[in-house]
């Protein structure tokens, strides 16, 4: 064989399993919900085919190739598992299905298997792992180092989550209307999970952690692209893209903690910016507000300041105001009240702020200790300000974060 | 698929309701009933007399153990069950959400084992 045919048939291969893993999946799952059967089947017709195409070249329609020899295998599976005479009615039944040879009329079921993997029965810690498996196959061992857990733990999790889909009859369908905004909350929520797994501080040096935002983010364009006419889908997208336009900002050269208002606008991705512009404004001509466009909104408020150089703390305690009708989280009342500091000063941020005593979760949490100690010290309370900061270093995992929060805390010290 | 639709709820609700309140709880079971009957998903569905009438059974350490009362404790407690025939799952939740048992209690839907 040549050497060209066998990178030809390598790349077509890798791109296939790259771009239409998922669909290929759903597919072959949507009729008896067996994900699992559907992945082995599939996993072998892309073995298949590295042994037949550098031998034959590539097939005009690889796709097709691939689900015709995947049907094929679920087939003989089950003949093997099914006894009788439900076995012809069975084999009769896919083969009907088959009828799509023309690649362009291989349904895409995607948007329903995201449904099915984000159903309110499975376990709420798994939907987004049992996404990136089914809908991009990523294999459990990334996936479990990306989520901080063993690849045992993470593939014994996956493969009892897809054995539900199937024994529990969850449905691989796009739910009704009424239910619609619900449940798909439940999908946007899972894939934001996974977008903000791979994105937080540490991620910046652990490889598996940050390609795990690109591939939430890959999953947020796929969403757009089946749901297009969603608003939260759009505006979740224009979220991610927002954040990550600022991923190598987030970092000096030298690699320490960059907060967003002493990060250079110049190092910030302008494309990605523009194109959650784009988003947002498309999301905002369907006139549904929600919380990811809300949240969008706020990126996009704040990168307008930066960029501009014209205050609008007023319109950002708006839209924390409305933020928190959405999604009240003591994570957005903290926000709000450092915007509401931008406004009215310090003093009246720290009543505005959340209280501890209230929510006992507060102790442990490292932006409440953070947020308090910076106001705290620009009211001139500055033994409040070092307890503050020494509660935020002392919670801090990231070691960049930390020595910003130190770097601060001595500056109140001089 | 066969679902079974475990009905949970507090006893003593029944046995605080008045005469009147009792008549249109089972008026409302029996509308219920028939309307899956009407929808050609109903196999089978049954009252269960309260925990107070329940004995408890175990042959695990070798011999024949029988205890008073019910298998657990709960503040709510199996009071009955429908048992449905439905393509999926959704279409169960459906159901099981127009159960009057879902207004005073809880419902486990349960797909049944298929051999």
């Amino acid at each position: 064989m040549g050497e060209a045919t066998f990178r030809d048939a390598h790349r077509t291969a890798e791109a296939i399993a790259r771009h239409s893993y998922g669909k290929l999946v759903a597919y072959l799952a949507a009729r008896n919900r067996d994900v699992a059967a559907a992945e082995d089947a599939l996993s072998d017709a892309f073995a298949a085919a590295l042994v037949e195409w550098p031998r034959s070249g590539c097939p005009q329609k690889p796709e097709a190739w691939l689900l015709t020899v995947a049907r094929r295998r679920l087939i003989d599976g089950t003949r093997r598992r099914i006894a009788g005479e439900q076995v012809a009615d069975d084999v009769r039944d896919i083969v009907a299905a088959s009828g799509c040879a023309e690649e362009s009329e291989i349904p895409d079921q995607r948007l329903a298997l995201m449904f099915a993997c984000t159903h309110p029965s499975i376990d709420v810690a798994i939907r987004a792992p049992l996404m990136l498996q089914t809908v991009l196959g990523l294999d459990a061992a990334r996936i479990a180092s990306a989520f901080l857990v063993s690849p045992t733990t993470m593939g014994k999790r996956l493969v009892r989550a897809k054995e539900k889909i199937r024994s529990a009859g969850i449905p691989m369908q796009i739910p009704t209307r009424d239910e619609l905004p619900a449940r798909l909350a439940d999908v946007l929520d899972a894939i934001y999970a996974a977008y903000a797994e791979g994105w937080n501080d540490h991620a910046a040096t652990d490889t598996p952690r940050r390609q795990l935002a690109d591939e939430a983010l890959f999953l947020g364009h796929i969403l757009v692209e089946l749901a297009f006419d969603e608003p939260e889908s759009l505006g979740l997208l224009a979220l991610m893209l927002h954040i990550e336009a600022r991923r190598r900002a987030r970092r000096s050269a030298a690699g320490e903690y960059v907060p967003f208002d002493e990060q250079d606008p110049a190092c910030w991705d302008a494309v990605m910016i523009s194109a959650a512009e784009t988003l947002l404004r498309r999301a905002a001509e369907l006139g549904v507000m929600g919380r990811y466009q809300i949240e969008a909104a706020l990126q996009s408020a704040h990168v307008h300041r930066r960029r501009c150089g014209v205050a609008n703390w007023d319109d950002v305690v708006n839209l924390y105001d409305a933020l928190l009708r959405f999604s009240p989280s003591p994570v957005v009342a903290i926000n709000r009240a450092l915007a509401i500091g931008e406004c009215d000063g310090a003093s009246a941020a720290l009543a505005a702020m959340p209280d501890a005593a209230q929510d006992g979760r507060l102790i442990e949490y490292q932006p409440y200790w953070a947020a308090r100690a910076s106001l705290l010290a620009r009211t001139g309370a500055h033994a409040d300000a070092h307890h503050a900061y020494e509660m935020a270093i002392g919670l801090e995992s990231d070691p960049a974060v930390r020595a910003f929060l130190q770097r601060r805390l001595r500056r109140i010290q001089m | 698929m066969q679902y079974l639709f475990l009905l949970y709820a507090d006893e003593k609700g029944w046995d605080q309701m008045t005469a009147d309140q009792r008549k249109q709880g089972e008026a409302s079971y029996t509308a219920y009933t028939n309307a899956l009957r009407e929808a050609k998903i109903y196999l089978g569905s049954n009252r269960l007399r309260p925990v107070g009438d329940a004995t408890t059974v175990t042959m695990q350490t070798g011999q024949s153990r029988v205890l008073d009362g019910p298998y657990a404790d709960t503040k709510e407690q199996l009071g009955g069950y429908y048992l449905v025939d439905l393509p999926d799952l959704d279409s169960a939740i459906a159901w099981a959400n127009r159960c009057p048992g879902a207004h005073h209690g809880t419902i486990e839907v349960r797909p049944v084992w298929t051999m």
